[in-house]
């Protein structure tokens, strides 16, 4: 399903005397299929624009396509149901979301809503909860018992059952220890190949970021400052500095090392294979020439 | 430089009422005088359970802690958390003043210092943390990075000899993080002050002075970061991972570019690989 | 919206009363709310009128903020005076149309009553246009200290309102968020008929009570850890000073009391 956001604006307490602009001008397009990261300090807008792409949020100004349907500013927006069905958010610390007696409950809460029969809803839950890691004896646990992470990958299986098209993902892994957001966040990306899905993720992280993102959109002060592919985006890599962004642990080895030994590279690699391959070779000639 | 204990566990266990498994079991060591210790470990490995410990918010059901050369007990608990602040994860749930200034206040007022002087050293705990232009400001006004730099002010305040901090910057964004970690950072060098960090993330635990790797209840290995990322893929079997500058040390190993040990810094890695390769 | 919910209706402008001791504030309000009854004609209700356009004068606060406080309750204070109007009798008879009589002193008394409803809620909402929530808090916890020798709670009453004051916008931020969650994920809050909305209520509500009751134990912690053990021995970071202004404003309430009592037939 393809995304497009144009020139949109988004005032939080519109018209009274709180009025503030969380986002302006913000124009993305996210044809499906497209993995894309949205990066920014706290409160640069990430969240606000995530929330346009379900139709939690209708914009002030402009313009959110998603699919067939059309939000607009000012108008009545029909069939909202329908997006909502499309597009799977996962907000952060989702865990927040459970309120069930037991998982299975939980999970199948959010597809039955949409109409989903109860015995398809059931196997949903079933193969979701697989796909999030956890075996399915916990399936008539309550969710109130379970570790912190294993909450986490239940309020993600609640979603990932209603089958979106979409997965919209706001920091997923805050919280969790290494192994825990490493696995989620290679949950999501299998998920996203093997099943076509568009993904957008909100993260601080420019690791994963590099790693997994085909388009990266940098917001700054709700505006986008940036957008292009990870490579584009990291390869002058002073920017994001001066922005007062971090950018990926390679990247800022990389500018370490052609700092000491005064040489550049031919490219920015974006992963740990591909630098010490070129570093190597680098070396191997030898770095006096 | 002589190490002096400030803290010690002696065969520790707690477990939780209606638990199964001990949250902590058979826990010994020391934290010494003037280090900046970190803790990881998995979640639910019993890193929050143990700071609370010490913090005689929970007692033991076997075993003895002993905090600045008391023994921990329900008699000395208040004297003990005079020496000994924590700052927790969530920004939101630690913060108890309507303002910055009344939060810092708090644990003033619950010593019962006079007025006068807790104005004095509000002012002088915001000033440390870069705070001092925020003393009227609602919570909800500050950003995270900003609301863990008051909690910190709150525990300098009462003037303590170790400070915890039970993953206080994961909720952070980076800068967020960077900003609270470097007010410690300088506080530590300036007051003398004892750290103990909680955290999962690897970058600041190479910075510390020691490590303990806690796995299931209990102390897995302790030691100095060199010898903590050596062990390598065993950590990522705990749950844990490797910095970047061990894991790209290892690939250009693997590529043939001779190192002779475990760099922690990349700007070890970058010097060493300066040195010895570039212009030999 | 938030906004509003935090401060109560607090407007934050530099006035005479705002800077007044909230304990003066306090014992004005108590007092007034008993002296209004002592008016009876209208020579007491003029000085009432008088006092309280005086302090509302004062105050500086501009007069929608007051419509904003009154409109809730206008028609309770009209009902009144129809009620008055209707079913007191006595003095001349002035209108009679079929069962509806009205008497004189109907009017009389249906205009005095909604008269000191009107005066009253104008005095309260001073309070709370004039005063943040926090302030009437430290205030009513020096008032009643002395309630502490009768094993009232005070410090700790008081203590639960701050706290409750310090997280209604993080309950509220919280409360938003889940509905959005569950919205996400099919929950229709706004439509439908009214037992699907009740029951679309419980995603919220369980979620909600969950977390502030985490948040709850957190907070009891991290005040414990910083050393937290009731009111005993604590002493006070807020401070309230009494200045001349509130000595002679509370002069100047005495003053009217007498001016009352003198007065009122
Ligand atoms: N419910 C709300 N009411 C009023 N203002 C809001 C609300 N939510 C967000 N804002 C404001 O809108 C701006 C953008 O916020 P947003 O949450 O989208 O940022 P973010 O990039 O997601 O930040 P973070 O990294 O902290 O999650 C901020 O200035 C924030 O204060
Ligand atoms: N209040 C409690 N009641 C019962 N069990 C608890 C309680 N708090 C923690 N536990 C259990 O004790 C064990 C240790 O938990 P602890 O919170 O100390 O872990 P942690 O290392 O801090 O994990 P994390 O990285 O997630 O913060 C876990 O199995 C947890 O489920
Ligand atoms: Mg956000
Ligand atoms: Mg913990």
């Amino acid at each position: 399903m393809d995304i497009s956001l144009s020139q949109v604006e988004y005032r939080y307490q519109a018209n009274t005397p709180f009025e503030r602009i969380a986002i302006q001008d913000v124009s993305i397009d996210i044809p499906t299929g497209t993995y894309l990261a949205l990066i920014g300090h706290t409160g640069s807008g990430k969240s606000t624009v995530l929330q346009h792409l379900n139709a939690l949020l209708v914009p002030t100004e402009g313009t959110v396509k998603i699919g067939e349907h059309e939000i607009k500013s000012h108008q009545k927006n029909k069939n909202l149901r329908e997006v909502r069905q499309k597009v799977g958010i996962v907000f952060q610390f989702p865990e927040h979301q459970l309120f069930e007696e037991t998982v299975e409950k939980d999970i199948i809460f959010g597809p039955m809503n949409f109409g989903v029969s109860e015995k398809e809803a059931k196997a949903r839950a079933r193969e979701a909860l697989k796909q999030v890691g956890l075996g399915e004896e916990i399936l008539e646990k309550s969710p109130f018992d379970l570790s912190g992470g294993q909450m986490r990958r239940v309020a993600i299986a609640g979603v990932l059952a209603m089958n979106p098209d979409v997965l919209v993902l706001d920091e997923p892994t805050a919280g969790l220890d290494p192994r825990g957001r490493n696995e989620i966040m290679e949950m999501f990306y299998t998920l996203h190949k093997k099943r076509n899905l568009s993904t957008i993720l909100v993260t601080h992280s420019m690791e994963d970021a590099a790693k997994y993102a085909d388009q990266i959109v940098i917001m700054q002060r709700g505006r986008v400052m940036k957008k292009g592919t990870p490579t584009e985006i990291f390869s002058s890599p002073s920017e994001l500095v001066k922005m007062g962004l971090d950018v990926p642990e390679v990247v800022r080895f990389q500018m370490k090392l052609e700092q000491k030994l005064s040489v550049k590279l031919d490219k920015v690699y974006l992963s740990i294979e591909e630098l010490s391959s070129a570093v190597a070779e680098l070396l191997g000639r030898g770095v006096r020439t | 430089m002589t190490k002096k204990p400030i803290i010690s566990l002696n065969d520790v266990c707690f477990q939780y009422d209606g638990q199964d498994n001990y949250a902590l079991h058979s826990v010994t060591f020391d934290i010494y005088e003037g280090e900046w210790l970190a803790i990881v470990g998995h979640n639910g490995s019993g890193k929050s359970t143990m700071a609370k410990l010490l913090n005689g918010l929970q007692f033991p059901n076997q075993g003895k802690i002993t905090v600045c050369g008391l023994p921990l007990t329900e008699e000395n608990v208040w004297d003990i958390r005079k020496q000994l602040g924590m700052v927790f994860q969530n920004p939101d749930n630690q913060f108890v003043g309507t303002t910055v200034e009344d939060d810092v206040a708090f644990g003033l007022e619950n010593m019962g210092i006079p007025r006068e002087e807790m104005v004095l050293r509000v002012q002088d705990s915001l000033k440390k943390v870069k705070m001092e232009q925020f003393l009227y400001q609602e919570p909800h006004h500050l950003s995270g990075g900003q609301k863990q730099r008051v909690a910190i002010a709150g525990v300098l305040a009462l003037s303590p000899s170790i400070i915890i901090l039970d993953e206080a910057t994961s909720m952070l964004d980076p800068r967020g993080r960077e900003e609270v970690l470097e007010v410690v950072r300088d506080l530590k060098n300036e007051n003398r002050l004892t750290v103990i960090s909680i955290t999962h993330d690897l970058e600041e635990a190479a910075k510390a002075d020691r490590i303990i790797v806690m796995n299931k209840g209990e102390v897995y290995r302790e030691g100095t970061p060199e010898e903590i990322f050596s062990m390598d893929e065993e950590l990522i079997k705990l749950g844990l991972d490797i910095p970047f500058s061990v894991k790209i040390g290892k690939a250009f190993r693997q590529k043939g570019i001779d190192l002779p040990k475990h760099y922690l810094t990349e700007e070890e890695l970058v010097t060493e690989l300066w040195t010895s390769h570039s212009h030999k | 919206m938030m906004e509003k919910m935090i401060f109560g209706r607090y407007v934050p402008i530099p006035s005479v009363i705002h800077k007044m001791d909230p304990r003066s504030k306090l014992i004005i309000i108590f007092l007034f709310v008993a002296i209004i009854f002592l008016a009876n004609n209208w020579i007491t209700y003029a000085l009432i009128a008088l006092y309280t356009f005086f302090m509302l004068g004062l105050s500086k606060v501009p007069f929608r903020f007051l419509y904003g406080g009154l409109k809730p309750v206008i028609w309770l204070v009209l009902f009144t005076f129809l009620l008055q109007l209707f079913f007191t009798k006595g003095g001349n008879l002035v209108f009679d149309w079929g069962p509806i009589e009205i008497y004189e002193e109907g009017i009389r008394m249906g205009l005095f009553i909604s008269l000191r409803f009107f005066f009253l809620i104008l005095i309260t909402s001073l309070l709370t246009l004039t005063t943040t929530p926090i302030e009437i808090t430290d205030g009513l916890e020096t008032l009643l200290t002395p309630l502490k020798k009768l094993r009232f709670p005070v410090h700790e009453m008081a203590l639960m309102m701050s706290i409750s004051l310090r997280f209604i916008p993080t309950l509220m931020q919280e409360t938003d968020k889940i509905m959005k969650a569950q919205i996400a994920r099919g929950v229709e809050f706004a439509s439908g008929p009214i037992k699907e909305r009740i029951k679309a209520v419980i995603p919220l509500l369980i979620p909600l009570f969950v977390s502030s009751f985490k948040r709850a134990e957190e907070l009891a912690i991290a005040m414990e850890a910083r050393g937290y053990r009731g009111g005993e021995g604590r002493t006070k970071y807020r401070q309230l000073s009494w200045r001349m202004i509130d000595t002679l404003q509370v002069g100047l309430l005495v003053i009217l009391t007498i001016l009352l009592i003198i007065f009122r037939s």
